[in-house]
């Protein structure tokens, strides 16, 4: 196995003594590389979160100087609500899920020593933080960052006429594009690795889900990357050079960037969803103590969803101005996804039956996941149907309905990973106690910002309003004391994050010690010492079974690691 | 149950609202099911001492019959929502019944400007009346709208109607509704268009043809003023 070993990168590196800077800020290792990423992500979402704070506080007591940040305009309004939506998807979302969890876990889960590429690894970290501090520049301009919208719809983003932000639209498009850069580089990685470097032994069906999920998600952004970079490059060009891709009066069609924004953003929702999925099919399959009910359906289901996720891009633009007809093929492929999704959390439900389940921290989490998710997914049902998606489309439904996808996948299924994996990162284990705290503190609050939020949606209050007085169908008390319920219960959310930050930093350092496997779980990366050393293995394993082998019959133990000699 | 949350004052209200409620009633069902299943599970298969978990591949045709149920069933489902998604939107935004009256609906950065035809019912002359951020309509009347954007994407929302259209720079789109209840409510822009997207909105006012005729006559525009506006 020449590929998984390559010359670079040998064994004689690992006993090398690394300096300060080798280790920790040029470090070609993927477990380093996938901590950058993961402080990264949560520095950054410290932001996002703080946004959504102020512009919440904004909506429920409007006109008031917010606590900590000062009087909300609708300019700096516009500019938090985007840029909340733009950070926590493409600098939390993405690099947690794809790229902490990518890089940590693929070389531990299919046995080898690090990435094939370490160097091209680095610079894809690289060119990631370079893109989170061109957005945080745009965030720091006198005229304040970009406000229109995540989706960047031109001609309000092409022209510094209307959107009133000529360098912050610039850069943050930039951003934007740099950071797909970044993954693209990573991406070409994470498919390598797992494809030529998993150990012997190990087949197709034996590769842990969690590791299938990341490369499914990495071969659906690749696909879908293309255009979006393609239409970046055009609307930078609309913005800075005087093209008019997207300018009407010089013959453009600003539809078209809809077109090219989504074909990317849809299948973007499956790229995040995947690898959520895949770390609770490892978190529920360890505290249950079984086997996945039907790994293949898993992944079946997963390819079918991946595939039909290109072709409903559409529904977002239902009335957007494209010809009315296309709307019955966009209504047929988004409701007919509903299919793979609600059978994958079928088999996730399933595995649960006849198990022994322990009720540990990561393990709420990931129940968490599924409870939340499945009310993500049946509301995504009114908006898919064109029918009714007249009504809701730009109003808080939608809002409520994706915060019920993306929460769960993004910081629900990201908390579950962390307190799974900690012991392994750090070689301590988190306080349960305090995540216990940290989970109801988390999941309850999280309801109560969301439910009140499909009413207000269905009463008609539309999206990106600064204030709701000047529409006086919506400025009545049953709307408005939704707007403030949801921002109490948001403040509650945030204040419990601090528990986990707390319990985080303090168990890197006081945990309890965790040995190699803490879990008894099958998977490879429980086989190496926690936390794995530069080179992982002391000596590479070799594969003879599925990695979900939990309760079998005549067995004394109830796992079996996936290395152990029959 | 959306009609006990905002009035239905639209001839697509009604069908739209069967559609959210056909939706919530099937979506309902598989919600509480799945829901259902995942606390009992939780709650039963809690870990106890001295009793092992099972064994189970999933993988045996008995054992997938528990997915493969419940998958033909939501398809069923997913066929009949298609079916009346399609319809509802067949009925609102594909086919246009014959109009009685035409309308130009025209967003800007921040305002909405309607012109309505004057009494002649015929757009484009010279007694048609201009207003601001106040839309004059006659209940009972099948209007045609043409919509318009001067400058950024906006979004043309009545909620009551149940209606919402993108206005889109370049393009005139058409589309119709029928006003069936008298009252006034909110017009909204729906699509983000810049700082001022929270103050673009404006009034309807759906009226008895007597009242709006009148409304027609106290407006009439002053020819020398007509030419001067055009």
């Amino acid at each position: 196995m020449t590929a998984s070993h390559p010359a670079e990168h040998g064994h004689d590196v690992v006993h090398h003594k690394q300096s300060f800077w080798e280790k920790y800020v040029f470090s070609t290792d993927h477990k380093m590389i996938g901590m950058q990423y993961l402080f990264t992500g949560m520095f950054m979402a410290v932001i996002g979160g703080f946004f959504s704070y102020v512009f919440r506080m904004q909506l429920a007591f409007p006109e008031q100087s917010v606590p900590l940040f000062g009087l909300v305009t609708p300019a700096i309004y516009s500019s938090l609500s985007t840029n909340h939506g733009t950070i926590m998807i493409f600098w939390v979302a993405m690099p947690i899920l794809i790229a902490a969890f990518g890089n940590y876990l693929i070389p531990l889960m299919v046995g080898c020593d690090d990435m094939v590429f370490p160097k091209l690894n680095r610079l894809s970290y690289q060119v990631f933080l370079l893109s989170s501090i061109v957005l945080i520049i745009s965030l720091l301009l006198p005229n304040g960052g970009f406000g229109g919208a995540w989706t960047s719809y031109p001609p309000l983003s092409s022209s510094a006429q209307y959107n009133l932000t000529p360098y912050a639209a610039t850069l943050w498009l930039l951003a934007v594009a740099l950071e797909f850069v970044a993954f693209l580089i990573g991406g070409i990685n994470f498919l390598t690795t797992a494809m030529n470097a998993r150990a012997p032994g190990m087949k197709m069906f034996d590769i842990p889900l969690m590791i299938w999920m990341i490369i499914l998600a990495t071969i659906m952004f690749m696909g879908s990357v293309g255009p979006l970079i393609a239409g970046a490059v055009m609307l930078l060009m609309d913005q800075t050079i005087g093209t008019a891709f997207f300018d009407p009066v010089r013959g453009g069609d600003p539809i078209l960037w809809q077109h090219l924004f989504w074909f990317f953003g849809h299948p973007e929702v499956y790229v995040v969803l995947l690898p959520a999925m895949g770390i609770v099919a490892e978190v529920i399959t360890v505290f249950s103590r079984k086997k996945m009910f039907g790994y293949k359906t898993v992944l079946y289901t997963s390819i079918a969803t991946g595939i039909i996720s290109f072709f409903v891009w559409a529904h977002h633009q239902f009335v957007a101005g494209i010809d009315p007809r296309m709307a019955n093929v966009f209504t047929v492929t988004t409701v007919i996804i509903s299919i793979p999704i609600a059978e994958m959390i079928f088999v996730y439900i399933a595995t649960l039956y006849g198990g022994s389940i322990r009720f540990t921290t990561a393990m709420l989490f990931a129940l968490g996941f599924l409870a939340a998710f499945l009310i993500g997914g049946v509301t995504g049902i009114f908006l898919g149907s064109s029918g009714s998606d007249i009504y809701f489309h730009d109003t808080y439904f939608v809002v409520a309905h994706f915060h019920y996808t993306f929460f769960p996948i993004s910081i629900i299924a990201v908390f579950a990973g962390l307190y799974y994996w900690f012991p392994k990162m750090f070689g301590r284990f988190m306080n349960e106690t305090l995540g216990k705290i940290h989970f109801w503190g988390t999941i309850i609050p999280f309801n109560l910002i969301f439910i009140p939020l499909f009413y207000a949606g269905a009463a008609g209050a539309h999206r990106r309003i600064y204030s709701y007085e000047h529409f006086p169908e919506l400025a009545i008390p049953s709307v408005q004391n939704m707007q403030i319920i949801a921002t109490r219960a948001l403040i509650l959310l945030l204040l419990f994050q601090f528990v986990f930050v707390f319990n985080f930093f303090w168990s890197i350092f006081k945990g309890k010690k965790a040995d190699a496997n803490p879990w008894k779980a099958n998977t490879l990366e429980w086989q190496a010492p926690s936390p794995p050393p530069h080179g992982n293995f002391a000596e590479l394993p070799t594969v003879y079974r599925g990695p979900y082998e939990y309760s079998v019959p005549g067995r004394e133990l109830d796992f079996w690691p996936q290395n152990e000699k029959p | 149950m959306m009609q006990y949350i905002l009035p239905e004052a639209s001839s697509s209200a009604a069908s739209i609202d069967f559609l959210i409620d056909l939706i919530l009633a099937l979506g309902g069902f598989w919600l509480i099911v799945a829901e259902g299943a995942l606390f009992y599970f939780i709650f039963k298969y809690r870990r106890k001492e001295g009793v092992k978990a099972l064994y189970i591949t999933g993988e045996k045709h008995e054992e997938k019959r528990w997915i493969h149920i419940p998958h033909n069933l939501i398809l069923l489902c997913d066929v009949v929502i298609i079916a009346f998604a399609v319809k509802v939107w067949y009925d609102v935004k594909q086919f246009q019944p014959p109009a009685d009256e035409t309308v130009r609906v025209i967003g800007q950065q921040w305002s909405w400007r309607f012109v309505h035809p004057g009494l002649d019912k015929v757009l484009g002359t010279a007694d048609d009346v201009e207003t601001v951020d106040e839309f004059r309509l006659k209940i009972g009347t099948t209007y045609h709208f043409q919509l318009e954007s001067v400058d950024v994407l906006h979004s043309f929302s009545i909620p009551a109607f149940r209606l919402k259209q993108d206005a889109v720079p370049g393009r005139v789109i058409t589309g119709w509704f029928k006003p069936t209840r008298l009252g006034e409510y909110d017009f909204q822009c729906a699509e983000i268009c810049g700082i001022g997207h929270g103050i673009m909105r404006s009034q309807v006012f759906v009226e008895t043809p007597e009242a709006h005729d009148k409304w027609l006559k106290a407006h009439q525009p002053h020819p020398q003023v007509a030419s001067v506006s055009k």
